[in-house]
């Protein structure tokens, strides 16, 4: 009966595409993977690529607990190594990007922000990523440096759930990278921070092992790293290393 | 005899489906329960975030079940008894939390109550109260979510409820007042416990509502399904010992309504 079951819906999703490839990718790559994984569709026809967003340390969670993951895009460099360590990626990991962090306020600004020093303003509504999310204790080390404890008023679960707040004039200020910032469409402002208080996120890309397809899954890792991604990524806002 | 030889004769293919749906159930608890550090499982429970969630998950749900109860009845009450026109909508709208994803119920919360909502903004305005990132926010989503619960079984029970006894009641002099308080709530009492009961475990156990409306903060908005999702990436043992916590409140609740529920 189960066997039935699960053969009729193996031959359902065959309907669909030959072969899918399950690509996890940090929150923060959302519009430039969704057009690097349709370039990706057309180079190689009947390939479906199904895209898995989420915060970087979700993404990891899931591969560690066994999730069926093919290619696995991290914001930073500690969750892909958890991953590593835990012998679920094949090769070497690669940095295919680059992000810094930039302070988003609601367009308009209308709580005033400036700079880091308003995180510590009580009267202002402020969010930061939470811990363990790589945003979050990047902006954390931020503050840190320039010497600001933040009156934080929430820790919210990824990046895009921050600007999606900030967006919406919720929270007066953000720390989040400068592609989101560019992803807002103009619903969001930039404020730079000072090189000596930022830091440079390196986004790493591997293959995971117990990947069903590990040869398109190689073939992805190149094509974000072709010059073609590279474009695309740099279209959104990241750096190439 | 007969009955005994008809349980005798239950088809197999039911027998096995019905083992495949407890194991729905079943598996999940017992891979919390394979995960659980019980060594470390008194320090974690006592983790300053354990206490400040569960301390906030108690107040936030007792609280919507209040609510839920205060405007709840009435609701229920109007719906059982009395044509309106509108009545057929005004159902609707309360069945909807049912089905709407808890995620979209938070974001119509923040468009509606945010500081720029269409009645948040207002209220900002002219009281400088902000909703989103308050004990109120959590509230609001929670009660939001829940009290569909309470409406429904309330007006289930007050459509069953044989009508006499109110009756004779009015006849024999008692004031509209009198007969909702000493004969219609009394007769429809379990429906009304069971109601509240199922009101206040969907509030203890949100998760989508509060986290998009009200955000996540310990201490303030931060309640135990919100501090078991948060703990997941940071501390997996956290996440594990805060989720049996949850397990066993709710099983102490369906073990003190057992009479009710469980009852062959």
């Amino acid at each position: 009966m189960a066997l039935a079951l699960a053969g009729a819906l193996a031959a359902c999703s065959g309907q669909s595409a030959e072969e899918t490839l399950v690509v996890s990718a940090a929150a923060s790559l959302d519009e430039a993977f969704n057009e690097i994984a349709t370039v990706f569709e057309e180079e190689h026809p009947g390939t479906d690529v199904l895209l898995n967003f989420a915060g970087s340390s979700t993404l990891r969670e899931q591969i560690l607990e066994g999730s069926p993951v093919d290619v696995f895009a991290s914001a930073n460099i500690s969750n892909m190594d958890a991953v590593v360590e835990a012998g679920e990626i094949s090769g070497q990991p690669e940095i295919f990007a680059l992000n810094q962090l930039q302070i988003a306020v609601p367009a308009g600004n209308p709580g005033g922000v400036d700079g880091l020093a308003d995180f510590s303003n009580e009267f202002l509504l402020l969010g930061l990523c939470a811990e363990g999310v790589p945003c979050g204790d990047f902006a954390r080390e931020s503050l840190a440096l320039a010497g600001v404890v933040p009156a934080v008023d929430s820790n919210e679960p990824d990046v895009r759930a921050l600007l999606t707040k900030i967006a919406a004039g919720e929270l007066d200020a953000g720390i989040t990278y400068v592609t989101d910032v560019v992803a807002s469409g103009g619903d969001v402002e930039g404020i730079v921070i000072p090189d000596e208080f930022n830091t440079v996120a390196e986004y790493p890309i591997a293959t995971v092992s117990s990947g069903t397809s590990p040869e398109l899954a190689a073939a992805f890792v190149e094509l974000v790293r072709s010059e073609t991604g590279q474009a695309i990524l740099r279209d959104h806002g990241f750096a190439s290393p | 005899m007969s009955r005994g030889r008809a349980e005798e004769r239950a088809p197999v293919s039911l027998i096995v489906l019905a083992i495949l749906g407890a194991g729905l159930f079943a598996v999940p608890l017992l891979g919390l329960i394979w995960r659980v550090p019980w060594r470390q499982l008194p320090a974690l429970l006592t983790d300053d975030v354990v206490i400040d969630a569960l301390g906030l998950s108690l107040v936030t749900s007792l609280t919507s079940t209040g609510i839920a109860l205060l405007l709840g009845f009435p609701l229920a009450w109007l719906l059982a008894n009395r044509e309106f026109p509108g009545r057929r909508l005004v159902r609707g709208l309360v069945l909807l939390p049912l089905v709407l994803p808890p995620v979209v119920g938070g974001a119509a919360l923040l468009f509606a109550l945010g500081r720029r909502g269409l009645v948040g903004e207002p209220l900002y305005q002219t009281t400088g109260l902000v909703l989103p990132f308050s004990i109120w926010g959590v509230v609001l989503a929670t009660t939001f979510v829940a009290m569909p619960f309470l409406v429904i079984t309330v007006e289930g029970a007050l459509r069953n409820l044989d009508r006499r006894y109110e009756g004779a009641a009015a006849s024999l002099g008692a004031s509209r007042w009198t007969v909702l308080r000493r004969v219609t709530i009394p007769m429809i009492a379990p429906s009304l416990i069971a109601g509240m009961v199922l009101t206040w475990a969907r509030a203890f156990g949100e998760f989508g509502a509060t986290i998009t409306f009200a955000g996540n903060l310990q201490g303030r908005t931060q309640t135990l399904p919100l501090a078991v999702f948060v703990a997941l990436e940071s501390n997996r043992d956290l996440a594990v010992a805060i989720s049996l916590l949850m397990v066993v409140i709710s099983l102490a609740v369906l073990v003190a309504l057992r009479e009710r529920w469980w009852k062959p």
